[in-house]
């Protein structure tokens, strides 16, 4: 099964312009975060002519950036432990257990992913609000609210994933645990969690990202003092000015760190995907 | 015929370890898997199922602005929601349906385009070569940015004094004399457009990727041998293998498209011209500028419906092909 040149040639030319249209965009991220103000405001160049860093220090007074990033970092790592967690037990009980109602809550909990965020962000805006006006519990504008409705939403695929991953676990191990007098608990901690380390750390990775990048419902839940970078990023653009430059350096900084967890452990949400379809 | 299956069948049983099956997949009256659902079950009941049913109450009211704080005050009106969204004389009901218009044309086109991309780049790159891992990094990237972080960098593309696009059109391409606009008028839904195949393709990348680990190289092997070149292999091997994972990629690229919010919202920085205004901007909109729920619930409730048909459709017929295959 040999390749021919001219199929050789037509992968290659369909390869690069791919990668073009992947890479335009990433680099003009990269080459104007390292512009001067009066570069990025002025007719494009590809090349930064007087390189400086400057924007990777003004980013942060410009706005709350110091602020947004905290919060960010607070909803998103509570959102991903806490999804995980009701994950891993939601899972286990679709993996190991047959009961009643077991085909109607997995055709439920994914079809909840597909409907329109609208449809409930509405009714979730007044609930809270009136929630926070009849009792006092503060989910409106506060990071406890976007927790509890960002960790919702990567518990769905989270569910999934982890089902695919603990069937691909021989059970035989839960069996040999059992004979030592293991109960189910032990048994999900001590056999089945160590064996699925990789699916865990995925669906972790994702469950932050879901969280790291909403933008929908941060829009309307959170005020100035709950702000997350989805919004808060939208700050570089003022009535008279758009900070380019600053905007570019601010979002390559909160990109980094996802897009390098995501691409370290991109081959564990292939299998997961994998393990998935496949059943 | 029972009597001469029995031996094989038997084997089967004992080959899958059917008499061994453990205590626990055996069913059996217990509380515990119960137990261990509740927590998901109590949080996608309290974050999605009860606000859609809140929702579905709130499209009957009279939900303005002197009932947001106060809403169980607010009267009840039955159907007058609906008949504004429905009414194509009527503003609302009229920028509506342009709104949807535009959101079909937008899915099907970005869900088609997507799909023929990330399908052509696993394809592409299914077999061994040097650089391959570095171009599967390369193009999951976009599917793992940050939404926000991706869609602002475009937006900054398309400016029409300082962006590269019209850098490359006008200074070196020479291809329009005058800088067009990209993010107000016509050119806005091609802009849109771009944005969206961009951070779409690769999520159907990966999946095909993941789809195709599952075709067993032999297949391929036999099909060289009978001389099949490439675009027959893909014909007859590739797409036949990947239609089960086809089928639920474009079911989910489906609804992920046709709700977008996010590629809109921050591309345009909160308000979508009419070109480029899709249906789940467009209600956000409707909603928190007029402050009138009700209506706003009307139009979110009608837009579940079309979707939940849309989906019943599609499984209604792709199971009754896959039936009669």
């Amino acid at each position: 099964m040999r390749e021919t040149a001219a199929e050789r040639l037509s992968r290659r030319v369909v390869l690069t312009l791919l990668a073009g249209f992947v890479l335009v965009p990433l680099y003009v991220m990269v080459s104007s975060a390292l512009k001067p103000l009066q570069d990025v405001q002025g007719a494009f160049t590809w090349w930064p002519r007087r390189p400086t860093g400057q924007a990777f220090v003004d980013m942060w007074s410009t706005v709350p950036l110091g602020r947004y990033l905290l919060n960010s970092l607070l909803v998103a790592s509570v959102a991903a432990i806490f999804s995980v967690s009701v994950a891993i037990f939601a899972a286990y009980a679709v993996s190991r257990y047959r009961f009643r109602g077991r085909q109607v809550f997995s055709v439920t909990v994914l079809s909840t992913q597909m409907f329109p965020g609208i449809l409930f962000l509405l009714p979730l805006f007044l609930i809270y609000v009136n929630l926070g006006n009849a009792t006092g519990i503060a989910l409106y504008a506060s990071r406890t609210g976007l927790i509890i409705t960002y960790l919702t939403f990567s518990l769905p695929f989270s569910i999934w994933m982890l089902v695919g991953y603990f069937d691909s676990i021989p059970r035989g191990l839960d069996e040999a645990a059992q004979v030592d007098g293991a109960g189910p608990l032990r048994t999900l901690f001590q056999v089945v969690l160590p064996a699925a380390v990789p699916g865990v750390v995925a669906v972790t990775v994702y469950a932050f990202m879901t969280a790291w990048g909403e933008v929908l419902f941060a829009s309307v839940l959170t005020n100035e003092d709950s702000r997350t970078l989805a919004v808060g990023l939208q700050g570089y653009s003022t009535q008279f000015n758009v900070y380019w430059n600053q905007v570019m350096a601010a979002s390559l900084v909160v990109s980094v760190p996802v897009v390098a967890g995501f691409l370290a452990l991109q081959r564990y949400f292939v299998a997961g995907l994998t393990a998935g379809a496949v059943k | 015929m029972t009597t001469t299956t029995s031996p094989p069948a038997a084997d089967r049983a004992a080959g899958t370890g059917r008499p061994t099956r453990p205590a626990a997949r055996r069913p059996r009256r217990s509380l515990l898997p119960y137990l261990l659902l509740a927590p998901a079950v109590v949080l996608e009941l309290a974050i999605h199922v009860v606000p859609m049913l809140v929702g579905a109450w709130m499209s009957l009211l009279e939900l303005t602005q002197f009932h947001i704080r106060d809403w169980s005050g607010a009267p009840f009106v039955g159907l007058d929601n609906y008949r504004v969204v429905f009414d194509l004389d009527s503003a609302a009901g009229a920028e509506l349906l342009r709104s949807f218009r535009v959101t079909v044309v937008y899915t099907v086109l970005s869900v088609g385009l997507s799909w023929v991309l990330g399908t052509t780049a696993a394809v592409l790159l299914q077999r061994p070569f040097r650089g391959r891992a570095v171009l599967r990094a390369l193009f999951l990237t976009p599917y793992a940015l940050p939404v926000y972080t991706a869609v602002i960098t475009w937006t900054f593309l398309f400016q029409r004094d300082t962006g590269l696009v019209n850098h490359v059109l006008v200074d070196q391409l020479g291809l329009v004399d005058e800088p067009p606009f990209w993010l107000i008028g016509d050119n806005s839904f091609v802009a849109l457009l771009i944005v969206s195949i961009w951070r779409t393709w690769p999520f159907a990348f990966l999946c095909v990727m993941a789809g195709l680990q599952n075709i067993p190289d032999e297949l391929y092997e036999a099909a060289a041998m009978d001389g099949a070149g490439f675009w027959r292999r893909l014909r007859s091997v590739t797409l036949p293998m990947l239609r089960p994972v086809n089928l639920v990629l474009l079911l989910v690229l489906f609804l992920w498209t046709f709700n977008d919010f996010n590629t809109p919202y921050v591309l345009f920085g909160g308000s979508a011209p009419a070109e480029a205004d899709l249906i789940s901007l467009h209600i956000y909109r409707s909603s928190f500028q007029t402050w009138d729920f009700g209506t706003g619930s009307a139009m979110s409730v009608v837009l579940l419906l079309f979707l939940l048909l849309v989906t019943a459709g599609y499984l209604l017929l792709t199971n009754r092909r896959r039936n009669d295959a």
